[in-house]
Parts: structure tokens; C-alpha cells; sequence
């Protein structure tokens, strides 16, 4: 009995070990590229400026509505380093502020998106060459055979204009490509040894979907959403850009360059730090995706 | 069995064997599966345009229409029947043409669409041979000399041309090449002072077509910084996957065998490398496409580009729903298309592709 027992604490340390010693490949693997580091230390500090934004913008009143015409107009300085606006907020505050809305865009379009079409692409693929296939596949054909853009800006249009309705037109676009993704690869995994061995000992459909299929390409997946996040972003503030998504004064990013873009190009200044701002997360984003991909490129 | 019989047996059984060939056949394959895939795309747009929230009459006819024209529109759109005889009726209407009267010309949408498909069209066309011949060419280069100053030069600019969306690049191009140093028009298709009959829509096309030289040129020089904005993003990263793919079939054994056989360097290089390493790019450029034409949306918005894209998001913003559904159909019917000429392409690239079931 003891022995037994003793074993099984043996096996549960060894399995302990192992995934300690999993994780701490993973982050060598990480760390030997510099550019993926940056990525993660960028990330890691925007996620900051979302938490604390308060504390972090150097005018936090700055970010709604606020006027002061006195400083309307400056161009960037020790004191505004991205300059001010027609009203005279500060450019850098309000682009610390727009960061939180671009998250907020992310962590809802994503997990709006990610799990609908993962289960819909493992279905699809598990079940392949039937008409549960056929009738997903081809549904996610439709979705992506409309440029995505045009798409989520004609979804956009028909419901109110707000930031709300801007991530609901993002993610009606986004999920027939995790679809796709999750579709082929499963479709490949599908008749693996180690399927047909779950089958044949009589595991349920929802085991094999979720415990044998997707833990095999959660890397994949999970290079995928990094990378989104960015692309997120990009649709998120050309949405917003054309006046379909949040509506001045919120400190959106992709509204304010569209607010700010009529004041070129004699106040660039202005448009140029939201621009700068998406540029910043979209980067971050490829970046850290790239250095997660080489993670898991070896396996 | 008699004579009549067998012949008949032999005609019916070469028919089916025609028809297997038929579906055998690729091209017939994509050009039936593209159908349904329209189809599809309708019955999205349809579901888009009358299952969402709000009363599609009144929303096609504008908040300040009286109710009785509201009522008489609800009458012609047959919005008191069945969802799926709406879409019958609605379907028929598009294949006449009829898309319906939009609120911001109070014009026929149709109309509409012609009189602004070809200046996105220019635009695009325009873009895609920027797009094409910039990634090819930087894509050999660095191929060819991996670790150059160009490849060095191509990978920067690739992550520059990730992060930063196409409507951040056209107000850069804008505000650097037009404002401050005044090389181009920041604005429009057309200086002022430039007579231009229509002949196709294409503004550089019908100048060339009138042997209007100077007003060519003029026409041109509008055309180069909103197609730039366009490709520039997707340049850089098409020419390194056409980079990695050549690194990577350089170094296989065919080519090593075309080499001992004596042919010349650039010849190998060019016809025996370079084919199979142009088939993932063009693969991306699909939906490269997709992007573009996107991004055509902002770009002609910030351009002032008399498009169609531009139309489009004047119907958006002020809920035109006739004109948005009209261009949304186009679009999407423009795409399908370009995607079935691009795998037209692949497959003539890769021929393995048609055989592959």
C-alpha cells in the first residue's frame, strides 16, 4: 500500500519537475531572441500605463472633455511632449488614456472570438468530411470573402456609432479565421495514434475535442491572438477613424487621428502621438507573437 | 437488348463520364464553389440589411419620410411576408439591377456604383502594381544577397510596414511629400483646369485615350501617394516570404542538379528558384488584397478620392442603407473575382494544385 502511494508522490514530483523544467525551456527559447523580449518588456509596460493611467499621464483631466484655450495649439516641449490640441489637452495624456480603451478592444474582441471559433474549428475538424464540416467551412468562407475591413465598417455603420458596437463588428469578422486556423489543424491531427486510442477506449467526443485536440495546438493558437491583438487594434482605430466607432472626447486612438488629422498639416503634432500610439501596440504585439511562435516552431 | 437501348446506355454513360471529368475538372471545381460563396455573401448582406435592429424601410427612407411613403415602401420591399420571400424578392431585385434610391444622392444606387467604381478601381489596380513589382524586387534582391544592405534595409522596413495601419501611412506620405516639401498633390484625382471626357472612368486611361499628355501626367502624380499609402504596408512583408522561400529552394537538390548540368547562375536563379518561391507569396497577396481593398475605405476618405470606397463610408456615416448593401455587394463580388484569377495563378505556378483533391 505504502509503496504504491510512494510511487505515485514519486510520479507526481517527477511530473512536478517536468513541467518546471518545460517552462524554463520555453523562456530560453523566449529570451534568445532580443526582439521578442522587447516585445514582452513594451506589453508589460503598457499594460501598466492601462492599469495606473491615472498616476502615469502627466494631465490626467486632460483625457475627456477639457478646455483651456490658453495652451491650445503647442507644439511638443519639455511640458507637453506630444504637444497640445485645439482645446488645449495634452496629447501624451490622452494617448496614455487611449491605451486603455485599445485593451479593452483586445480582451473583449478575443475572448468574444477565440473560444467561438476554436470550438467551431475543432468541431469541424474532428467531424471531417461530414456536413457538420461542410456547413462550418463554408460559412467561414462567406464571413472572410468580404474584405474584413468593409465588413466590420458596413456592421458598424447599421448599429449605433460607439465603441461598443465598433467590438461587436470586430469580432462578427474575426471568428472564421480562428475557424480556419483551429480547422486544418485538427483536420491533421484527427486520425493520429493517439485519437484512435482515446476512440477506441471510449473517451467522450468532449474529451478528445478539448483535452487531446486542443492542448496540441494551443501554441498555434495562442501565436495567433498575440499577433491579433495588434491587427485588433489596427481595425479597432480604423473604425473609430472614420467615425464609426467611439465619438470624441473619448481619448480613443483611432478617433483622436481622425479628430486631430484636420488640423494638418499645420498642427501635425497632434495626429502624430495617436498614430504613434497604435503603431506602439500594434508593434509590441508582432513582436512578442514572433517570439512565442519560435517557442513553439521546435515542438 | 436492342440497338436503341445500348445506344442510349453508351450516350448516357459517356455523358456522366463528361460530367465526372466536369467536376474532376479544377477550375470548374472553384468557379462552382465561388457561386455558392456569392450566394452566401448575398444572403449575409440581406441578413445584415433587414434582421438588424430598426425598420428597414424607415431606415432606407430617412427619419423625416412621411409614414404613408414608409407604408408604400414596406409594401414594395414586402417586408409583411416571410423572411425568405423578402430575400426571393430582393435577390430578383439586385440580379435587375435595382438596388434602390440612396438618401445621400437621391440617385439610383446602381448609377451611383458606375459613376464611382472606376476611380477605385484606378486606385487599386494602381496599388497592386506598386505592391507587385516593389515586393518582387525587393524580394530577389534579398533573396539573392541575403544579409545585404537591401535585406537589412527589407527587414526594418517590414516590421515598420506591420505596425503602422495604411491611414497612418497616408497622412505621413501626405503631410511629408505633399505639404512640406511639395512634390505631390495632397488632394482629388484631377487639377483644377483639366477638361476630362468619360470614356471608361479611368482618369488616366481616358487622358491617354484623348492624347491629353499633360493632364495624364497630372492625373498620375494624384494617383501615386494614396496607392503608396495603400501597398507600402504590404511590400515589405511580401518580399520576405518570397525571400525565405528562395533561401530556402536555393539551397535543394534540384537546383544544385541544374547547376551541374551547366546552366548559367542567373538562369537557374530565375527560372528554376524563382517560380516555386513566388507560389506562398502570391497565396498572401490574396488576402493582402483584402486589406487593400479595406484600407481603400480610409484612404480615399482621407485623399478625397472620388470612389467608390469614399461613397461608401458617406453612405455609412449617414446610414444610407441601399447604398451601403450595394457596396458592400460589389465589393465582395469584386473580391471573389480577384481571389479566382489569383488561384487561376497559383495553379498555373503550382501544378500539383490541380490534381489535389
Amino acid at each position: 500500500m505504502s509503496r504504491t502511494l510512494d510511487a505515485q508522490r514519486r510520479y507526481l514530483g517527477l511530473e512536478r519537475r517536468v513541467k518546471r523544467e518545460n517552462l524554463k525551456r520555453v523562456w530560453y527559447r523566449f529570451k534568445r531572441s532580443r526582439l521578442s523580449l522587447i516585445g514582452l518588456s513594451l506589453i508589460c509596460l503598457l499594460i501598466l500605463f492601462v492599469g495606473l493611467a491615472e498616476f502615469i499621464a502627466p494631465y490626467p483631466e486632460h483625457a475627456g472633455l477639457y478646455i483651456n484655450f490658453k495652451d491650445a495649439y503647442k507644439p511638443p516641449s519639455l511640458e507637453h511632449l506630444l504637444g497640445t490640441d485645439m482645446y488645449g489637452r495634452d496629447v501624451l495624456s490622452r494617448v496614455i488614456f487611449g491605451f486603455r480603451y485599445a485593451f479593452l478592444l483586445i480582451g473583449i474582441v478575443l475572448s468574444l472570438v477565440v473560444p467561438t471559433g476554436v470550438v467551431l474549428g475543432l468541431i469541424a475538424g474532428y467531424y471531417r468530411g461530414t456536413i457538420i464540416e461542410t456547413i462550418i467551412i463554408r460559412l467561414s468562407d462567406i464571413f472572410i470573402s468580404i474584405p474584413y475591413l468593409v465588413l466590420a465598417l458596413a456592421i458598424a455603420s447599421i448599429l449605433e456609432p460607439n465603441i461598443y458596437n465598433a467590438m461587436l463588428a470586430v469580432s462578427l469578422m474575426w471568428w472564421p479565421w480562428y475557424v480556419k486556423l483551429t480547422h486544418s489543424v485538427t483536420a491533421s491531427l484527427r486520425n493520429e495514434p493517439f485519437i484512435l486510442a482515446a476512440e477506441a477506449q471510449g473517451a467522450s467526443t468532449v474529451h478528445i475535442l478539448f483535452r487531446e485536440l486542443l492542448p496540441n495546438q494551443l501554441g498555434i493558437i495562442l501565436t495567433k491572438v498575440t499577433l491579433d491583438a495588434g491587427w485588433v487594434v489596427l481595425i479597432g482605430a480604423a473604425i473609430s477613424f472614420v467615425g464609426l466607432g467611439a465619438q470624441p472626447p473619448t481619448p480613443d486612438l483611432g478617433t483622436m487621428v481622425s479628430e486631430y488629422s484636420k488640423y494638418l498639416p499645420s498642427y501635425w503634432w497632434m495626429s502624430m502621438g495617436p498614430a504613434l500610439g497604435i503603431v506602439l501596440i500594434i508593434l509590441s504585439f508582432n513582436l512578442l507573437g514572433d517570439g512565442i511562435r519560435d517557442v513553439f516552431a521546435g515542438d | 437488348m436492342t440497338n436503341q437501348d445500348s445506344d442510349l446506355n453508351t450516350s448516357q454513360s459517356r455523358i456522366s463520364a463528361r460530367l465526372s471529368s466536369l467536376i474532376d475538372n479544377y477550375y470548374i471545381r472553384k468557379i462552382a464553389y465561388s457561386i455558392v460563396t456569392l450566394l452566401g455573401i448575398s444572403v449575409l448582406i440581406f441578413v445584415i440589411a433587414r434582421v438588424l435592429p430598426g425598420d428597414p424601410a424607415r431606415l432606407a427612407l430617412g427619419p423625416r419620410a412621411p409614414e404613408d411613403v414608409v407604408e408604400q415602401y414596406r409594401q414594395m420591399l414586402h417586408l409583411h411576408e416571410p423572411l425568405y420571400v423578402q430575400y426571393f424578392v430582393w435577390l430578383t431585385d439586385v440580379f435587375h439591377g435595382r438596388l434602390g434610391i440612396s438618401l445621400v444622392t437621391f440617385r439610383d444606387v446602381t448609377t451611383d456604383i458606375i459613376e464611382f467604381l472606376p476611380a477605385t478601381v484606378e486606385l487599386i489596380v494602381f496599388a497592386l502594381v506598386i505592391d507587385v513589382v516593389g515586393a518582387f524586387t525587393l524580394g530577389v534582391l534579398s533573396g539573392r544577397r541575403p544579409n545585404s544592405a537591401v535585406d537589412n534595409f527589407v527587414r526594418v522596413f517590414a516590421y515598420a510596414g506591420i505596425a503602422i495601419p495604411s491611414f497612418v501611412w497616408a497622412i505621413i506620405l501626405q503631410l511629408i511629400l505633399a505639404s512640406w516639401l511639395g512634390l505631390l498633390p495632397a488632394y482629388g484625382r484631377l487639377s483644377l483646369g483639366y477638361e476630362v471626357k468619360r470614356i471608361t472612368g479611368l482618369v488616366t486611361l481616358d487622358t491617354l485615350l484623348q492624347g491629353n499628355i499633360p493632364a495624364f501626367f497630372d492625373a498620375l502624380s494624384h494617383l501615386i501617394i494614396p496607392s503608396l499609402a495603400l501597398a507600402i504596408g504590404t511590400i515589405a512583408q511580401e518580399a520576405r516570404i518570397l525571400r525565405a522561400n528562395l533561401i530556402e529552394n536555393v539551397n535543394k537538390d534540384y537546383i544544385l542538379n541544374m547547376y551541374s548540368h551547366g546552366l548559367p547562375g542567373s538562369v537557374v536563379f530565375f527560372k528554376y528558384a524563382l517560380k516555386p518561391s513566388m507560389i506562398p507569396t502570391v497565396t498572401i497577396m490574396t488576402l493582402d488584397m483584402a486589406s487593400l481593398i479595406g484600407n481603400a475605405f480610409l484612404v480615399e476618405f482621407i485623399f478625397n478620392w472620388p470612389g467608390l470606397s469614399r461613397y461608401g463610408i458617406t453612405a455609412m456615416l449617414r446610414k444610407d442603407l441601399n447604398a451601403i448593401v450595394g457596396v458592400v455587394l460589389v465589393i465582395g463580388l469584386a473580391y471573389t473575382l480577384a481571389s479566382i484569377v489569383i488561384d487561376l495563378l497559383i495553379s498555373n505556378l503550382d501544378p500539383r494544385i490541380k490534381h489535389k483533391r
